[in-house]
């Protein structure tokens, strides 16, 4: 495919929408529709400058925490219990209750426990993001390749080696399958434990436009969230492409074969 | 292979034993806890109080109507999505340019957050069911679609055209080659938006105010009715379960053609 027939599937069918878009709203005096030439005014004036600093940047930074260590805390885990045949048939229907409940219920709950603060949001994002995460890296520490463990251990590899060269590798796939689920329910947690209790944040801010019909405002959170969930997708792809090629190039040489 | 069947019965049982020993030690630990002091029991109370909780519940009519409002929106979010999902999918998916000019646009509105869709929901629907049908439907949606279209992406070229020299129209070609082979991911996006359906059933009910069990644990969370706010969490977390376990059975019912579910079956 030339590289100019590449951009115009690339871009088409945004710019046909767009267009419509503009086209449909133009004469409209609907208040709940925004326009697109506003809306990316509006997009410009509120959330570049403080309210960058004091909203969205502290949501951010307390989706990276949380999902840092939903992530971390997801794998070790899930290499201790997926390894250890007891404890992974002591804990294996208690965790499946847990990854079970609806994440949004613990806010009011955490509420209680920890308070209205940071380390609650935090909390919030951690256990509802670590189930994915945890659960796949259970199960693809049970599906390893039997040959190949078998030939692990009669090469003495055994500890802190044969989780690092071994093990690791051969869940990364699952693990990474568990991380792209953890990245969206990270997000909607940020969203929601702003929205449900907080003064500050991306989420309470969204809700207070939508208070004070402050519409455009509103759509440009809206897109603002969007944004955020396109670069965590991008972000996710780059990483995933790295960890991954071996995994993808493998794919293809037995899809070829 | 053999000698590991045969085997199996009692490790089987031992791993079942251990599961409910495990349940049994959650709820010992967590009954202990409040009650030596470790948390002040004004956050958490004991297990035996919010299971007693949990059963007057199930005996309440007002009870029942929550997890009746709640499933309604469930099941109609999901069906419209899975129909909806269905419908769009076999039409992109059975053209090439189709596939390809949809790519970016469906990359790009895939990942907004359902929940960045409340304020709007408020703004048009309020507190009625159809804010949290919003909600749900659009997030499982895509859920499915995906699927879909992976599955379709996936389909034998060979097998495809064999059935175009067989002379099988277009229509037919859906039926008899892409359907079978995109059936097994379609029911993997089903699964999945089965719970992303109940998480946003919910998540509208306690944000919003929709009625349902949402709105009910946030009420009795801020009413100070702690024992009924967790028995509630309970609640949610069962019909979470019945809901995975539904549709594990519902998948293996439907593909038990499939090589990957006789394959358990054998092993």
């Amino acid at each position: 495919m030339s590289p100019l027939k590449r951009i115009a599937y690339f871009v088409g069918l945004p710019i046909v929408l767009i267009v419509l878009w503009y086209a449909l709203s133009f004469g409209s005096t609907n208040f709940f529709v925004p326009k697109p030439i506003e809306l990316a005014q509006t997009l410009w004036t509120t959330w570049i400058g403080d309210r960058f600093f004091e909203d969205v940047l502290p949501s951010l930074g307390r989706l990276a925490v949380g999902l840092f260590f939903a992530i971390g805390l997801g794998i070790v885990l899930g290499l201790l219990i997926g390894s250890t045949r007891w404890l992974r048939n002591l804990l294996e229907p208690l965790l499946e209750f847990f990854r079970a409940i609806p994440p949004p219920v613990l806010v009011p709950l955490l509420m209680l426990l920890i308070g209205v603060n940071d380390s609650m949001k935090v909390a919030v994002i951690i256990s509802g993001a670590i189930w994915p995460v945890l659960l796949n890296t259970v199960e693809g520490v049970r599906a390893v390749d039997s040959v190949l463990n078998d030939s692990c251990r009669s090469y003495g590899i055994a500890g802190f080696a044969r989780i690092r060269y071994f093990v690791l590798p051969a869940v990364t796939p699952q693990i990474m399958a568990g991380v792209r689920q953890s990245l969206s329910i990270g997000l909607i947690l940020m969203v929601i434990s702003e929205m449900f209790a907080s003064s500050s944040g991306l989420g309470f801010t969204i809700v207070q436009f939508q208070r004070n019909f402050a519409i455009p405002e509103m759509w440009s959170g809206i897109v603002v969230l969007g944004l955020i969930g396109l670069g965590l997708a991008i972000i996710f792809q780059f990483v995933e492409r790295r960890v991954l090629h071996w995994y993808h190039g493998l794919k293809e040489i037995t899809h070829d074969s | 292979m053999r000698k590991q069947r045969s085997a199996a019965a009692g490790p089987k049982a031992k791993a079942l034993g251990l599961g409910i020993g495990g349940i049994i030690l959650f709820f010992l630990i967590w009954e202990a806890a409040p009650r030596l002091g470790l948390v002040s029991d004004r956050y958490l109370p004991p297990a035996s109080e919010v299971l007693a909780r949990l059963g007057q519940y199930l005996t309440e009519a007002a009870f029942w109507k929550d997890v009746a409002d709640t499933m309604t929106s469930w099941a109609l979010g999901l069906f419209i999505a899975t129909v909806a999902a269905i419908v769009v999918g076999l039409i992109i998916g059975s053209s090439r340019f189709l596939r390809r000019a949809t790519h970016t646009t469906i990359e790009f509105l895939r990942p907004i957050p359902s929940v960045a869709l409340i304020p709007l929901a408020v703004l048009i629907f309020g507190t009625s069911i159809e804010s949290t049908l919003l909600l749900v439907v659009y997030a499982s949606f895509w859920q499915v679609l995906l699927q879909l279209l992976y599955g379709i992406a996936d389909v034998d070229a060979v097998a495809n055209d064999t059935a175009k020299s067989y002379g099988l129209g277009r229509l037919a070609r859906v039926r008899y080659v892409i359907w079978p082979t995109a059936l097994p991911y379609l029911m993997t996006g089903l699964r999945l938006a089965a719970a992303v359906a109940l998480i946003l059933a919910i998540t509208a009910e306690l944000i919003i105010g929709t009625p349902g069990l949402g709105k009910q644990i946030a009420l009795t969370q801020s009413g100070g009715a702690i024992s009924s706010m967790y028995a509630l969490v309970l609640a949610t977390g069962m019909i979470g379960v019945l809901i995975n376990l539904g549709a594990r059975i519902i998948e293996k019912r439907v593909l038990s053609w499939h090589p990957s579910v006789r394959g358990e079956v054998v092993l």
